[in-house]
């Protein structure tokens, strides 16, 4: 962990045509300081790996509505009129994945793991162009591993080694994308001393993350 | 009685005490108002919560406690946060013992059809797949019909949401039990005749000798 940086310093670290796993679904466990970061820099020709695209000025759909965005794998972008439109025009492209084997994929990317065999997507359109494997009599999708050359994370606190806690349902992708990013930028609630999150509450353990960010107001 | 309130009032007989169960967004989420707290059920959210509660007093909100429908809610007493890869490894796993999804469509063969209409709405599928591929028990809870056209069709000519056969389908006029041989009408719902459900119905319906009314929670 090399320490807490602000918002505008992390998105300098970001070049155009980057990767990007954020967490949150529908904008909860979002970290929304990072994105507004990343819109202010005008990036171009990101890939974004989230759940879902969010709402027009809510997590990653402040990005999407900015014109950074070139490629979305997710889930769900039904909530998110602006997406719809960009996706029917061209502007990006767009992979759904079902939410389930997206985490796995992602977890697959981040354990190293070769992929995933999963039942769901069997006979649908999600298995088209996919190998099928079958093992003890049952025939499952090989769905492949996700990476991305940055994960950004929203948590609850983090101390000062980067040991990250959640919040309720703010966990949702964040623990498991701290694993498939080649570089981790994590948005704590707060920073707290080493101690005041104990050991059997980290979630993500520090040596996983590269950056924190600072305070908000600082 | 409303048509949702109706469905929602006969699904939640289908919940048994200590149940985990995961209700979609719409009129799935309804079927909560009509399962007694003492049956000691879970609720999930995929999200991310297994113990959903009723919404919180005003000003009491949590920004990062909600349902999957982005709602604000609160838990009951045992509940438990977890991350999407657990949240998924209990659906897929066949930890849930239930859930309660709407639909576009459902077919002769028992397949739901209801996460893309081609041209038309794209959503994605969302949990929608894992949940039909991988809970206990799928009911499909949904209107008879949309626009004048029967939900309750031969075969979906709509995007397939998984294979697998569901359980059972409640609408407003009748509860339907997909089989091997076919849908089987189960029951009718109060004061609606056979004939009706037939008229309603684009699918080929199997008719026992006897059809009760449903029963409603």
């Amino acid at each position: 962990m090399k320490g807490a940086m602000t918002p505008q310093a992390a998105a300098e670290l970001i070049p155009d045509g980057a990767s990007l796993m954020i967490g949150g679904f529908m904008a909860v466990g979002s970290p929304e300081r990072m994105i507004d970061a990343l819109v202010a820099r005008r990036l171009r020709d990101l890939t974004l790996i989230c759940n879902d695209a969010a709402m027009p000025g809510k997590g990653v759909g402040k990005l999407i509505s900015a014109g950074a965005v070139r490629r979305v794998i997710a889930s769900h972008i039904g909530l998110n009129p602006e997406m719809q439109a960009k996706m029917i025009s061209g502007e990006i492209d767009c992979e759904l994945v079902p939410q389930g084997t997206l985490v796995e994929r992602i977890r697959a990317g981040g354990m190293g793991l070769g992929g995933v065999l999963t039942p769901t997507g069997l006979g649908t359109e999600v298995e088209e162009g996919k190998r099928i494997i079958e093992v003890e009599g049952k025939r499952f999708l090989l769905e492949t591993p996700l990476k991305a050359d940055f994960s950004l994370i929203s948590a609850w606190q983090a101390d000062y080694v980067g040991n990250l806690s959640y919040l309720l349902t703010a966990h949702n992708f964040n623990p498991v994308m701290a694993l498939a990013g080649k570089t981790v930028i994590a948005e704590p609630e707060s920073i707290v001393p080493v101690g005041v999150i104990p050991p059997d509450a980290v979630k993500t353990p520090g040596v996983l993350v590269h950056h924190l960010l600072v305070r908000a107001g600082r | 009685m409303d048509a949702k309130e109706l469905i929602a009032r006969r699904v939640a007989r289908e919940i048994r005490a200590g149940m985990l169960v995961n209700l979609g967004i719409g009129l799935p989420s309804l079927v909560a108002n009509y399962v007694p707290q003492s049956l000691g059920v879970f609720f999930q959210a995929e999200n991310g919560v297994i113990g959903l509660g009723a919404r919180p007093p005003e000003g009491m909100e949590n920004l990062g406690l909600t349902d999957a429908g982005g709602g604000f809610v609160s838990a009951v007493p045992g509940a438990a946060s977890i991350d999407s890869a657990m949240s998924f490894g209990l659906i897929r796993g066949g930890h849930l013992d239930m859930t309660v999804l709407g639909g576009l469509q459902v077919d002769e063969a028992g397949r739901l059809a209801n996460w893309k209409v081609p041209g038309k709405m794209v959503p994605g599928m969302g949990g929608a797949m894992d949940l039909v591929t991988g809970a206990a028990r799928v009911v499909v809870a949904m209107q008879h019909s949309a626009r004048g056209e029967s939900k309750v069709v031969k075969s979906c000519d709509l995007p397939l949401t998984s294979l697998r056969r569901v359980d059972l389908v409640v609408t407003e006029l009748a509860a339907l039990k997909p089989t091997e041989e076919g849908l089987v009408l189960l029951e009718r719902a109060p004061g609606v005749s056979l004939k009706e459900i037939r008229d309603a119905t684009e699918a080929d319906l199997l008719i026992p000798g006897e059809v009760p009314e449903m029963e409603l929670a």
